[in-house]
């Protein structure tokens, strides 16, 4: 027993020190399935690449579950070099100045060749600060589109090469398919909040709070009850009485993607990323995809759509070397092979142009059609105030009442108005508490 | 009884000194850093922290989230109470009164307790899922469109089955031991003075089982406060707007998804006196029963 235990304690030894040569860089990630096991070979083609360091990507669980790790960690003094952060959580990152070491900084300090400009702008925006300073390395971002069942278009009578451009257009597609009996629902689809809220207003070029949705700083209110908004609703609660929408539930609406595969919903609102779901899954029909639809009447639309998805931070604590490492590891990332593969096989949007060049050459948007519909619909127009994305605190929270909100209405608990003022009600409060703790 | 005596000081405080450690560990530092952080704000990387008193607690009875938090407790914890109750009396009845194959009813009904919440909450979740599950379908052909991921009172059903369903194992055996001790002779005096079954199982049975009730009572409100946070993580999360959103998962929801620390730290410090309150309550019902 003992020589056992002295044997395996001297095998340790020497796996410590085999691996103490190499920096380690730890990233926290919340890629599961297929793209985690993407990752992984991204990860090892890095490691494979170079001599000098190690990243070791562990998989922490969902995006809350794994910003709350890596935040949990931090107290402790125990983070990771890297940690992936969702969209939503991206004003509180930027709020933790002491606990974050900005990428623009990092790159600079490091002396890593690094431009900014060579990142799609309408990916870019999201994650720069008032002076364009890029804090966060994009890597998975996506964007909502409407997905579509060709055969039950078909058995309609409509054009199956045709998606609905408009809203006008996909209530009368809808009722068009309910009523000649090709499927019993017109449309359903995920993320109330993120794509027929957020999405919505930037779509329409209008804002969903003050001070540049609040790019501009702490100080910012929700505006979500404006009129474009308590129409569209409105509209949703309209459409789910008389049986054309189907609510697919709260968040990313689980329920959403059956209804769609199982032919009962003839349309589908989900991120670009679903795609590689809905391709697998929407083996008994034909798929076609299209952009969002906007109200014709509302003037400047449709201007771009916003992302959602997560890019890397780097947490303060560490040695030179780790963010030696770190800034190294972050040029192989968005090197245009290692990105264009990423984006061909995830659904999400390549972040830089150069990795879009790549993607085009190769042909895959040729072989793939429905792909690059996400990157038509980003860079539709140069993004304007209202439509580069958002940034408030305690998003995750105010997520969750806009999802609140939006049951309550269509549980017929409230009217849209109501609903929305409610939003912002209730979301300026925990806006007024973020300023308070963290605006110091 | 036999007392055991210790010769010095040192032993026994040795002896007790590994479960007083992990006590101390796992409760008392925890709990005394919940109250702690209960008295502070802070932002969720701890940079900056602010001595705040007593604002937490005031902002929780002033929030209208966590009134209806303690509302939606006190509904789903007596629903459940009732619900898994009843049903395991009147199965602990009807297997009191079977002779022959008893045991394998007992085993048969103790099953679900070994199922673990989550497992017990996804397969209700399935079960009830408005899309693919099994109960929405038939009920559609009734004509109910159910529907708990919109209408309030389908979700609280949805939690309420779901709970009751795992805890009717545990009253199940409870009631049946209960059942057991009630000397048969006492029953058979009242059926040969002529009461029928009724009334001799309310007049006889259910008087004599009420310690063996009032335990369950208080053991089923503890299990719903604190023992179904997997079934409402698995099934409501919950929703919808917050109709199943009891205590427990508002202290998870508020502190680990949202990281409002020093609210969370308030919130289970509440909880925490809401348990010493029904333990002290248990134990001094245990105490009388000694006595008695």
């Amino acid at each position: 027993m003992v020589r056992i235990l002295a044997t395996s304690t001297l095998a340790l030894m020497a796996a410590a020190s085999a691996v103490s040569a190499q920096t380690e860089v730890h990233w926290w990630h919340a890629m599961g399935g297929e793209n985690g096991a993407k990752l992984e070979e991204i990860v090892a083609g890095y490691n494979a690449s170079q001599q000098e360091f190690t990243v070791v990507p562990t998989f922490k669980g969902t995006y809350p579950e794994t910003m709350t790790a890596a935040i949990a960690a931090f107290r402790a003094g125990e983070q990771p070099a890297i940690v992936q952060v969702f969209e939503v959580g991206t004003g509180t990152m930027m709020a933790a100045k002491g606990a974050t070491y900005p990428v623009y900084q990092l790159m600079a300090d490091m002396g890593e060749p690094f431009d900014p400009a060579a990142f799609l702008p309408a990916v870019v925006g999201y994650y720069t600060d008032t002076e364009g300073n890029m804090l966060s390395m994009p890597f998975n971002s996506s964007t909502p589109i409407l997905y579509y069942n060709k055969d039950v278009f078909e058995a309609a009578g409509l054009d199956p090469e045709t998606p609905p451009k408009t809203w006008e257009e996909l209530e009368q597609f809808s009722r068009q398919i309910i009523e000649s009996g090709a499927a019993p629902c017109g449309f359903t689809t995920a993320w109330i909040s993120w794509i027929h809220t957020e999405n919505l207003s930037a779509w329409h070029n209008q804002p969903i709070g003050t001070l540049e949705n609040g790019f501009g700083g702490l100080g910012a209110e929700l505006s979500v009850n404006g009129p474009l908004q308590v129409r569209h609703w409105e509209n949703l609660a309209r459409w789910q009485d008389d049986g054309l929408f189907q609510y697919g539930g709260p968040g990313g609406g689980d329920d959403a993607p059956p209804k769609f595969y199982s032919q009962e919903c003839a349309i589908y609102f989900n991120s670009s990323a679903g795609r590689a779901g809905v391709v697998a899954n929407a083996t008994a029909f034909e798929v076609g995809y299209g952009m969002l639809p906007y109200y014709a009447d509302v003037e400047g639309a449709p201007q771009n759509s916003i992302i959602g998805g997560a890019t890397l931070w780097v947490l303060q604590g560490k040695d030179e070397e780790v963010y030696r490492g770190v800034a190294d590891f972050f040029t192989y990332l968005s090197s245009p092979e290692v990105q264009a593969d990423w984006h061909q096989f995830s659904g999400y949007l390549p972040i830089t142009q150069a990795a879009y060049d790549l993607s085009r050459e190769q042909g895959f948007y040729e072989a793939n059609p429905g792909t690059d519909i996400s990157i038509q619909q980003i860079t539709l127009n140069a993004p304007t105030e209202n439509s580069k994305g958002l940034r408030f605190g305690s998003y995750v929270q105010i997520r969750d009442i806009i999802d609140e909100e939006f049951q309550a209405l269509l549980a017929g608990d409230e009217d849209a108005q109501g609903a929305l003022d409610a939003v912002v009600e209730r979301g300026n409060t925990l806006l007024r508490e973020f300023e308070t703790t963290s605006g110091n | 009884m036999k007392r055991t005596v210790f010769g010095g000081r040192l032993l026994p405080w040795l002896l007790l000194a590994p479960q007083l450690l992990i006590t101390m560990v796992f409760f008392l530092w925890p709990a005394g850093q919940a109250v702690r952080q209960s008295f502070l704000r802070e932002d969720a990387f701890g940079l900056s922290t602010n001595f705040v008193g007593l604002a937490n607690y005031r902002a929780l009875f002033r929030s209208e989230e966590y009134l209806n938090s303690l509302q939606v407790t006190v509904v789903f914890s007596i629903a459940v109470a009732v619900l898994s109750m009843g049903l395991s009396l009147l199965l602990a009845v009807a297997a009191d009164r079977v002779v022959r194959t008893a045991r394998v009813y007992t085993t048969l009904l103790v099953w679900p307790y070994a199922v673990a919440p989550a497992v017990a909450g996804i397969m209700w979740w399935f079960i009830f899922n408005p899309t693919i599950g099994i109960l929405p379908y038939l009920l559609n052909g009734v004509g109910y469109d159910w529907n708990h991921s919109l209408r309030p009172s389908d979700a609280m059903i949805l939690v309420v089955v779901a709970a009751s369903w795992k805890q009717i194992s545990y009253n199940f055996l409870f009631f049946l031991a209960g059942l057991q001790a009630i000397p048969a002779s006492l029953r058979e005096a009242a059926a040969i003075d002529g009461a029928g079954p009724f009334k001799r199982f309310w007049t006889i049975t259910f008087p004599l089982l009420a310690p063996t009730t009032f335990f369950l009572l208080v053991v089923n409100i503890v299990y719903t406060m604190f023992d179904t946070f997997g079934i409402i993580h698995a099934t409501t999360e919950g929703g919808p707007n917050q109709a199943t959103n009891i205590l427990i998962y508002k202290v998870y929801e508020d502190g680990f998804l949202e990281l409002d620390l020093g609210s969370s730290a308030a919130q289970s410090v509440i909880l925490m006196a809401l348990v010493i309150t029904m333990t002290m309550i248990q134990f001094r019902w245990i105490e009388r029963r000694v006595e008695y």
